[in-house]
């Protein structure tokens, strides 16, 4: 229970097009996360599927049922928002009970639930207090336990841990994580930060002006991307693209080869060029590199290196690594 | 306030402006007051003095509560202004919530033409406002009274309002919408909690005029009993003489109530001013 089938979903705005035809497929149990530019149209994805808006066209089943008709809170999901939207007036244990109280669930049973939600978040010190006298922390996850209580088939996390800071958002990621393999319950979830995305997805979804560009495992984006967009959008720091016409190759339009690829060296290599810039990162050494004749190039290096602005250095790529792209951004070969 | 952007120059400037601009605002009102307590003699041998052993009377208020019928006009008075708003406030936060939440046809149309009522005076319909009145026999109503004011209130309100909706977080009332509630929850224990300090700002604003109306009363029910105290007030303004004692201690009386209801109001009004400051 708690599949999910999106078909031709097309969702505008007066005369914008934000939706452009969405086809989406989401099995049982898996964890699958939407990334995509600021304004592709996530949210409003997430919220057709929850049913806070109405397609323009295209249609919803969950668990192989045609939702369309069905109000939100008929149709077995959860959504946790990145405001929290906890109700202002009401304790943690009522905001984590409402849902099941308008459903009209008995009081033991919800009493149940949410004891149980709050001992699965450590909330039960909070549970007589109002959301005004949490931390943010804290209200993220009374916002996740006001989901949990409703056992939903089907969660929806619109970019729950961005309004945390970066040590909150890695607990909070790890919990989320293991929340999903103890519920065991399907996951859709929206999120601007990769590493959120590479860690906790089964499946990613990259989603660019209403299209889906591609669908697959982390590894597959990464390895595979299909097209100039997903290369650029997946790994960090951004793939370098090249223009073939000044490599010399012919039958493709553009070279990516991500910065992790390249190797340095003082001494030799095939494009010369010189430090512009160098981040020390500890862990990572990445330099922005000015070459002689491929312009800006980037390159990850592992560990601590010493290498400093305006050194001499020459790239070699990893020619087995290198992606190419025709006139139109698609991938060509392999 | 921080130390660094209050001089001392500043801030006596600042206080002796608003100290001025309350002197000018609170005198008239202190002068009726004052005098209210006076005999006739020395309210026009000495207006600015306070009542003293010798010009103490309370002759004003025999007067006033002397004709009997002036109770029913406070009684009339804050009926109209209590139910006037109540009305505003609901009907206003109602089309408010609708207008900024619902996306349909004509939206915008429906948003301008309810916000054309604060630019065009009611008083343009009076004469139509009559004919309706005598058609529904609603003249020498108080009904009357509160229909006009409810409609007068309404565009202000609902201008006002709509602009607090907007900044309602949609993720709450999403949340209200997953969870279950009914528009109607999520409009009456969502919502209008949140925007509390913006139904007050529209309350005491619309209870003002509604209170000192001259105007419709004269026009809509002018009998005695469902004259309002402005218009009783008048009684004790003849063409020939006036009781002063009596329409400075009327007056006097007048005052009590709106100031009632403004304190009750104003300390939403100034969580309203004040809220956004700490976010
Ligand atoms: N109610 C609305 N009316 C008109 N346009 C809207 C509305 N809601 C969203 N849009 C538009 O739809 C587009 C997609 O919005 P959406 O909120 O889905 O973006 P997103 O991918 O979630 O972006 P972000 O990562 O910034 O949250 C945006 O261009 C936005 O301006
Ligand atoms: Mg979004």
């Amino acid at each position: 229970m708690g599949s999910l089938t999106l078909t031709n979903i097309r969702k505008s705005f007066g005369q914008v097009d934000v939706l452009k035809g969405i086809d989406l497929a989401v099995e049982d149990g898996e964890f699958v996360i939407f990334v995509g530019p600021s304004g592709c149209g996530k949210s409003t994805l997430l919220r057709v599927i929850a049913g806070l808006e109405d397609a323009t066209s295209g249609s919803v089943k969950i668990d192989g049922k045609e939702v369309s008709n069905v109000p939100p809170a008929k149709r077995g999901i959860a959504m946790v928002f990145q405001s929290y939207a906890l109700y202002p007036h009401l304790s943690v244990r009522d905001n984590m009970g409402l849902g099941l109280k308008q459903a009209g669930a008995p009081a033991t049973d919800i009493a149940k639930r949410v004891e149980a939600a709050s001992t699965m978040l450590s909330l039960e010190d909070y549970l007589g207090r109002r959301p005004a006298e949490l931390s943010g922390g804290q209200r993220q996850r009374v916002a996740i336990g006001r989901a949990i209580v409703r056992e939903p088939k089907l969660f929806l996390f619109d970019e729950p841990l961005s309004n945390l800071d970066a040590a909150l958002r890695v607990n909070t990621r790890i919990e989320i994580a293991r929340l999903h393999r103890k519920l065991k319950s399907t996951m859709i979830y929206v999120t601007h930060d990769q590493v959120e995305a590479m860690t906790l997805a089964n499946r990613i979804v990259v989603l660019n002006k209403g299209v889906v560009e591609q669908v697959g495992s982390p590894m597959e984006l990464y390895n595979r991307p299909a097209n100039l967009f997903v290369a650029g959008f997946i790994g960090s720091p951004q793939m370098n693209f090249i223009d073939a016409g000044k490599l010399g190759e012919s039958g493709a339009k553009t070279i990516g080869i991500r910065p992790e690829h390249i190797s340095v060296s003082a001494e030799a290599g095939p494009w010369k060029g010189s430090v512009t810039h160098a981040e020390h990162l500890g862990a990572d050494t990445i330099l922005y590199v000015e070459t002689e004749k491929l312009g800006l190039v980037t390159v990850r290096l592992f560990g601590e290196h010493r290498f400093h602005d305006d050194d001499v250095v020459f790239l070699t790529p990893d020619t087995a690594k290198t992606y190419r792209f025709d006139q139109g951004g698609r991938v060509i070969g392999s | 306030m921080s130390r660094a952007r209050s001089s001392l120059p500043r801030s006596v400037a600042m206080h002796a402006a608003l100290i001025l601009y309350t002197i000018i605002a609170v005198a008239p009102v202190l002068i009726i007051i004052i005098n209210s307590f006076k005999d006739r003699r020395a309210i026009f041998s000495s207006p600015l003095s306070l009542p003293g052993p010798n010009s103490f009377s309370l002759v004003g208020y025999h007067a006033v509560f002397a004709q009997g019928s002036f109770v029913t006009y406070f009684e009339n008075s804050l009926i109209v202004t209590v139910v006037s708003i109540a009305l505003v406030l609901v009907f206003g936060a109602m089309a408010a919530f609708a207008l900024s939440e619902y996306r349909f046809r004509g939206n915008m149309l429906m948003g301008l033409y309810l916000a054309l009522g604060i630019m065009i005076p009611i008083r343009l319909g009076t004469i139509a406002i009559l004919k309706l009145m005598v058609a529904t026999h609603l003249v020498d109503t108080l009904t009357a009274l509160i229909l006009v004011y409810t409609a007068q209130g309404l565009p202000l309100a609902i201008f006002i309002l709509s602009e607090f909706m907007h900044g309602v977080s949609d993720d709450l009332k999403n949340a209200g919408r997953i969870d279950g509630l009914s528009e109607y929850r999520i409009f009456f224990r969502l919502v209008l909690p949140l925007i509390r300090p913006a139904m007050a700002t529209v309350a005491v604003f619309t209870m003002i005029p509604i209170w000192n109306d001259l105007w419709f009363p004269l026009i809509l029910a002018p009998s005695e009993a469902t004259k309002t105290v402005t218009l009783g007030a008048q009684m004790f303004l003849g063409q020939f003489v006036t009781n002063w004692n009596a329409v400075l201690s009327a007056l006097s009386l007048a005052i009590l109530p709106v100031l009632i209801l403004y304190l009750i109001f104003s300390r939403q009004l100034i969580r309203g001013i004040t809220s956004g400051a700490v976010k």
